[in-house]
């Protein structure tokens, strides 16, 4: 490896400098003040988890973990997102009697990029969960606070593309007869090879009536009206309830009065094998990425030991400022410069200000290197230079 | 307005042929332009024209709502985007090829490439561990010189790996270019995206 200059920084992590610290507040704070509005209490998680644990109950690939080892040899994972702590926290320690748990979170998580730039490795999620809550209104309710809570950003035109995870493996189970070959065509969608897809079912011992029905998933998206077409393809008990689940879904989101930025989209998988019902993905105009995503997932719980049925979502901040696209607009601070003579003076308007909540710098004028300079980053100056008395 | 990345070279004159076929109204003077942005204001079109290998990085990135891409680079680069419809155009193959009873070096045998992932897991699934030499072209060169015993390359007609005395050893996989598709702009311009899809596959036809 070749020597490292000085300013170099990790492949991925990145600097905030004020401008974008500030506009990353604003959000947070619109944000969290949204999702307590409903209820949900925040909470905090370590920053290292084990791998065994956490890492590998985790949704997120192998490969994109970032690994280390604790002084007793176990390995260690910077959390790779934020679900799975909650799951760990919730399984082992809060979600006792049973009833349903609203958590919320807003945290770095960490994912290792081994491609070019363009995409940080550390990065802001604002998301909740809630646990022990297996009811369509427990989804409709996080869609719809996700929803809201992009809306307190400031966000106008975006899109929610909701799926049911349930729907695509009653379909497969029904056509294909077993988990094995179903499998296969989930891999297909996973990776959104629609041409592998529909070749492998043209290659498939089927009738032409079942093939048909393989690639109509394909065109399962669009508005509320796909659902009807869904329930043509399938009339198996789980295919069945699944549409019942779409349907209450809709319906409890026109009465949140948020259906208008929903698609409905059967044919979304967002992870292998991780969620277990409803799932959704958010897009905004402007942004190659999702900016965040969700859905149900009844099995993690049960890898921490405790069986309970779980939904939520998580937002990344990185890409809903990429989307927002606001420059930020530097904050008003007041500066005092002064010299040593009026020192007190100086500090009690200064106080005085500040209690009044602007931001003001006390400057000594001797600390000063170049006064144009330093002036000019300050929206406004008082000098108390001199013998008290006479103001320049 | 729509964002499409075009590959350059081979497979372009071949991709523009088939939007004409599809109804596009492309202006005549297309093909000639050395502009990288070419904008088709009466289709709500914009064209990007990038290294065939660079079409899947537009893409993803969503910098181009679509892009057309070979299937050789969808599977050397593993991105993540839609891989919506075999456009059959451009058809070749990814191959194996060496020199004629050319020896395979036992302890360290060497594969010249230009698809190095694409050359990794398909002689790892053979059980064949490999060493992997990454070349940017003529990479029929290598075994000529003894750079590499192998290489893995495309082959289209086969001329130049006679012409240079190789000959293909194994088949890896048939290869055409593909419509591909952002993730994002998969879901927020469906309906465009659909219409494209439908009216190129007018054309295409099943086989």
């Amino acid at each position: 490896m070749s020597k490292l200059f000085m300013f170099e920084k990790p492949l991925g992590m990145r600097d905030t400098l004020p401008l974008l610290y500030e506009v990353k507040k604003r959000i947070r704070h619109a944000m969290t003040n949204e999702i307590e509005k409903w209820g949900y209490q925040f909470i905090e998680t370590p920053t290292l988890e084990y791998y065994e644990t956490v890492g590998a109950a985790s949704a997120i690939l192998d490969q994109q973990l970032f690994k280390l080892l604790d002084q007793q040899g176990h390995t260690l994972v910077l959390r790779p997102d934020m679900t799975a702590p909650i799951a760990r926290l919730a399984a082992s320690r809060l979600y006792e009697d049973g009833n349903p748990l609203r958590l919320a979170y807003n945290a770095n998580v960490f994912r290792a990029q081994q491609r070019e730039g363009g995409r940080p490795a550390e990065f802001e999620q604002i998301g909740v969960e809630c646990i022990g809550d297996g009811t369509i209104a427990a989804d409709a309710e996080v869609i719809s606070l996700m929803i809201a809570a992009l809306e307190q950003a400031g966000l106008k035109r975006f899109t929610v593309a909701i799926g049911h995870i349930g729907y695509v493996n009653a379909l497969f189970l029904d056509v294909l007869g077993n988990e094995e070959r179903a499998n296969v065509l989930r891999r297909f969608l996973y990776e959104k090879n629609y041409v592998g897809y529909r070749e492998h079912v043209k290659s498939l011992p089927l009738s032409s009536i079942d093939k048909q029905r393989l690639l109509k998933l394909l065109e399962l998206r669009g508005d509320e009206t796909t659902i009807i077409e869904a329930r043509e393809q399938i009339d198996t008990e789980a295919g069945a309830k699944a549409i019942v689940e779409l349907e209450q879904l809709c319906e409890h989101l026109r009465l949140y009065g948020v259906i208008d930025c929903i698609k409905i989209d059967l044919n979304l998988i967002s992870h292998m094998n991780y969620y277990t019902g409803i799932l959704f993905e958010v897009y905004a105009e402007n942004v190659g990425f999702p900016l965040g995503n969700g859905g149900r997932y009844d099995e993690l719980l049960a890898k921490f030991e405790r069986k309970a049925p779980a939904t939520g979502f998580g937002i990344r901040v990185d890409r809903l400022i990429e989307a927002l696209g606001e420059p930020g607009e530097e904050k008003n601070i007041h500066c005092i410069i002064f010299s040593q003579e009026r020192f007190s003076e100086a500090v009690q308007l200064a106080n005085e200000r500040r209690r009044k909540g602007e931001r003001v710098v006390l400057q000594h004028i001797s600390g000063i290197n170049d006064i144009d300079a330093c002036t000019k980053q300050y929206s406004d100056i008082t000098y108390l230079i001199g013998s008290a008395g006479k103001d320049e | 307005m729509i964002t499409i990345a075009m590959p350059k070279g081979r497979i372009f004159e071949e991709a523009v042929e088939l939007l004409r076929k599809a109804e596009y109204r492309l202006p005549p003077e297309f093909e000639e332009s050395r502009k990288l942005i070419i904008d088709v204001p009466e289709e709500e079109m914009r064209f990007i024209l990038a290294k065939p290998m660079d079409v899947v990085t537009y893409v993803e990135h969503g910098v181009a709502d679509l892009g057309i891409a070979g299937k050789d680079v969808m599977l050397e680069e593993e991105r993540d985007v839609y891989e919506i419809l075999d456009l059959k155009i451009s058809k070749c193959h990814l191959a194996v090829a060496g020199l004629p009873n050319g020896k395979v070096n036992g302890v360290a045998p060497r594969v010249a490439t230009k698809y190095p992932n694409v050359a990794s897991s398909y002689f790892r699934e053979q059980g064949e561990q490999v060493e992997i030499i990454k070349l940017n072209g003529s990479i029929e060169l290598a075994p000529l010189i003894g750079l590499a015993d192998r290489i893995v390359d495309i082959v289209s007609t086969g001329r130049t790996l006679k012409e240079n005395g190789l000959v293909e050893l194994e088949r890896i996989a048939e290869i055409t270019s593909r419509l591909i598709v952002n993730p994002v702009s998969y879901r927020m311009k469906d309906t465009k995206i659909d219409e494209m899809m439908e009216r190129l596959s007018r054309v295409i036809g099943d086989e």
